[in-house]
């Protein structure tokens, strides 16, 4: 009996996302044949792109901003606390981090460690603004860090501007001075060259740090007592707070971890051109939110998610090639399957709970009175 | 004192906000007469004060419902992106009026994807709320790529340009025509005449009455309709129960279910309203990605802000509107920066009524906040652009700072309602 209820639980832990991608596949190529394209030829092409080792390896590449993203967001909403300002989080994480590993010349070590505390000293304060905000005035969060959002790309552009005015900029449109080769970190070239040939692709060694960052929140969530009280903060702040958790407290620390760890989503891109550049790659916020709603704010499920989505984004970049189909496609399944998922795991989580309880009636059944 | 106060109180509430809205102006007044600006009192101020608060608004008004039914709906930003993109589709293939009914009807298809995840599913409303914001974009995106990409002068992220709809002149305040004959304009007379602040008065109202578009009409009065559905019928009744205490309606027999539907249906329908009038003459004339610019958000704020009532809804759009508005047109920063005088003399306000009050906490911030804004004041004679940039979201953010603890929500918001359960 138990072996097959655990069957079950695992079947019911994957149906809603393979149920969402599913209906998104269904749904797009409705929609792709009455655009006019052949969804056949248009899934055949993405499906080969993606099975190329130089395309893994890009698929990896864009992932990791997306994981670091997903990871920054889900520590906030394990807790209900929705800092959806993670967008301009990063982005001034990334310009003061960038500048500031711009501006010295410091031993390997020491030069990469000072880049990864800035980014991640200024994406904690600029969350923990909004969570300041939040206990001290009672602004909505929510709220809060979509107007911080706003104020962040403001203050940026200014920042770019009048170090142009200033002369520290050479060339108009390049950004911050460029980062020493101590500053940046090696790429993991040699794992994929194992397997073969992967042409220009680098690997990012980035990835080591998102697979830290995905470890140490599975400890702190599992492992520790913080880990437990800001789950339980979550699932009952009332139960919580008469178990000696200080709510407001969780609500600062929960922000600086969450801005903390979202400042380190633009160090990708950081070590990648060696610059914050005016044309800095955007909407990792946006898309890590989606990421972190469709893994479940699982550390295993976000990787799966920024897999995904990295996935879609390769496959927008070769249907622009071949011409199958709109590129434009792969926004449309992304909206289905997070719209479709963020349902069917409510679904999925209700004929649970009607399960545990037909099981603990059954039990009590069982029990001789 | 006290009979002062009484009567006050006992004042219709109309008088009252027309009372603060003089206040408002006087302020204004003094500030233009010590700085080198004639922009804070203009006509064309208010008016594109009047225009670029519909949007925010008009999101308000639709958090209004689906908070007041109980629904917190984070997506009305993602709600005025499918306003915009199926107002400017609909007005190029079948006039202005059409538009806004498609871009009502966009705006609503947004709204029943979040009621089907909320009420039917019992989906998180801010999680249903944000994978809204996020996958409405992408939508958008596609469809503009299949069709405006076809059109001439639109593009992936552009459609062409958009036709409004006819305008309408109040008669008598500012020379409107009745059946052909027009009217005298009282308001342009006072203007002419330039006596100190009674021009200034008229200046502001002339722009508030003076060629409006007849859809801004509508959005306002949409403010008083509002009012009316939600507290004085037995539909507004029974939609506010599902906000504040859905058991005990349905313990009257009323069908919490659909009233949250309505609510949140309405919720996008106005929010619609709101995405086609950003796509419209009155503010960008075309459908452009991304011109939203958080007025979803900011709309929620005026919810907040306005107490979770339509006039409020309405005073706190038009506040939020005023600083973009004024900053529009302000390309060298000179009433940008006398706007930061008017900030000093707000901010003395709330530090005089916060000592009133005993509330220490909020006297020293507002203090210290005035010290600031003063100084920047005297130290330079106009501000950056940056600074006209992200004004509308500081204010925002301090609007909230000081009196977003002071107001009542509906009481059973957020809260997720399954039939028969208590």
């Amino acid at each position: 009996m138990t072996e097959q209820s655990t069957t079950r639980r695992l079947m019911m832990q994957f149906a809603a996302p393979v149920g969402a991608v599913v209906l998104s596949v269904i749904a797009s190529a409705f929609i792709l044949m009455i655009a006019g394209s052949n969804p056949i030829t248009a899934y055949g092409d993405m499906l080969r792109h993606a099975a190329k080792l130089e395309t893994s390896v890009s698929m990896i590449n864009r992932a990791t901003p997306l994981y670091i993203s997903g990871v920054a967001a889900a520590v906030g909403f394990k807790m209900n606390i929705f800092n959806i300002g993670v967008e301009g989080q990063y982005r001034m994480a990334a310009i003061f981090a960038a500048y500031v590993g711009g501006a010295v010349a410091l031993p390997t070590v020491l030069h990469i460690g000072l880049i990864l505390i800035v980014a991640m000293a200024v994406g904690g304060a600029w969350a923990g603004l909004a969570g300041a905000l939040n206990t001290e005035r009672g602004v909505n969060i929510v709220i809060s860090t979509i107007m911080l959002n706003g104020i962040a790309l403001g203050i940026i552009a200014w920042l770019v501007r009048s170090w142009q005015a200033e002369g520290e900029i050479v060339v108009v449109g390049v950004g911050t001075e460029e980062i020493d080769d101590s500053g940046l970190i090696p790429n993991l070239n040699f794992i994929p060259e194992f397997f073969g040939d992967i042409r220009s692709e680098e690997l990012t060694g980035v990835l080591i740090i998102a697979i830290v960052i995905g470890a140490a929140y599975h400890v702190l969530l599992n492992r520790t007592v913080f880990g437990y009280d800001l789950r339980s903060s979550g699932l009952n702040p009332l139960a919580a707070r008469a178990g000696g958790v200080p709510p407001k407290r969780m609500v600062i620390i929960a922000m600086l971890m969450s801005g903390g760890v979202g400042g380190l989503v633009g160090i990708a891109e950081i070590m990648d051109k060696g610059r914050y550049n005016p044309n800095f790659v955007g909407f990792l916020g946006f898309n890590g939110i989606s990421v972190a709603l469709l893994g479940r704010n699982h550390p295993a499920g976000i990787a799966v998610g920024a897999l995904l989505w990295a996935f879609l984004d390769a496959s927008s970049d070769i249907l622009q090639v071949t011409g199958a189909a709109p590129k434009e496609i792969v926004d449309i399944m992304r909206g289905v399957i997070l719209l479709t998922a963020v349902i069917g795991y409510e679904i999925v989580r209700r004929i649970r709970v009607r399960d545990e309880a037909a099981q603990a009636a059954a039990r009590l059944a069982a029990v001789p009175a | 004192m006290n009979d002062l106060k009484r009567t006050w109180n006992r004042a219709p509430a109309w008088i009252t906000w027309m009372i603060y809205a003089a206040v408002g102006v006087f302020i204004l007044t003094v500030v233009q007469s010590l700085t080198d600006t004639e922009r804070l009192t203009s006509a064309t101020t208010s008016s594109a004060m009047l225009r670029w608060a519909v949007p925010i608004m008009l999101a308000g008004l639709g958090g209004l419902f689906s908070e007041r039914a109980g629904v917190v709906n984070i997506g009305l930003e993602g709600m005025l992106v499918l306003g915009m993109w199926f107002g400017a589709w609909g007005t190029i293939n079948y006039g202005p009026w059409w538009g806004l009914v498609i871009g009502i009807l966009g705006g609503g298809l947004g709204a029943l994807v979040h009621a089907i995840a909320t009420v039917s599913f019992g989906v998180d409303h801010i999680i249903s709320g944000v994978a809204i914001i996020i996958a409405a974009p992408g939508i958008t995106r596609f469809l503009s790529s299949e069709i405006f990409a076809n059109y001439e002068g639109g593009s992936i992220t552009q459609s062409p340009g958009v036709d409004g709809v006819g305008k309408f002149t109040f008669p008598f305040l500012s020379g409107g025509n009745i059946g052909g004959w027009t009217s005298p304009d009282i308001l342009g007379w006072f203007i002419d005449k330039g006596w100190w602040f009674v021009g200034d008065l008229a200046s502001v109202a002339r722009g508030l009455t003076f060629n409006l578009s007849q859809m801004t009409v509508l959005a306002y009065l949409l403010v008083p309709l509002s009012a009316w559905v939600l507290w004085r019928t037995r539909f507004g009744l029974r939609l506010r129960i599902a906000g504040e205490n859905p058991q005990a309606g349905e313990s009257q027999g009323i069908n919490i279910i659909r009233y949250k539907y309505i609510g949140v249906l309405l919720s996008g329908a106005l929010a619609g309203f709101g995405g086609a009038f950003i796509s419209s003459p009155e503010l960008n004339g075309i459908y452009l990605e991304g011109s939203t610019l958080q007025r979803g958000f900011i709309g929620l704020a005026a919810l907040i802000i306005g107490n979770w009532r339509p006039t409020g809804v309405m005073a706190a759009a038009l506040l939020f509107g005023y600083p973009t508005a004024l900053g529009k047109r302000d390309l060298e920063g000179t009433a940008t920066h006398s706007l930061l005088l008017v900030a000093v003399i707000a901010l003395a306000f709330i530090v005089l009524w916060a000592l009133s009050r005993q509330k220490t906490s909020d006297a020293i911030l507002a203090g210290a906040l005035a010290l600031l804004a003063g100084f920047w004041f005297l130290s330079a004679d106009t501000v950056p652009k940056w600074w006209t940039d992200i004004q509308p979201q500081v204010f925002v953010i301090l609007v909230l700072v000081f009196f977003a603890q002071r107001l009542r929500m509906p009481m059973a918001v957020g809260q997720p309602y399954r039939k028969g359960e208590t």
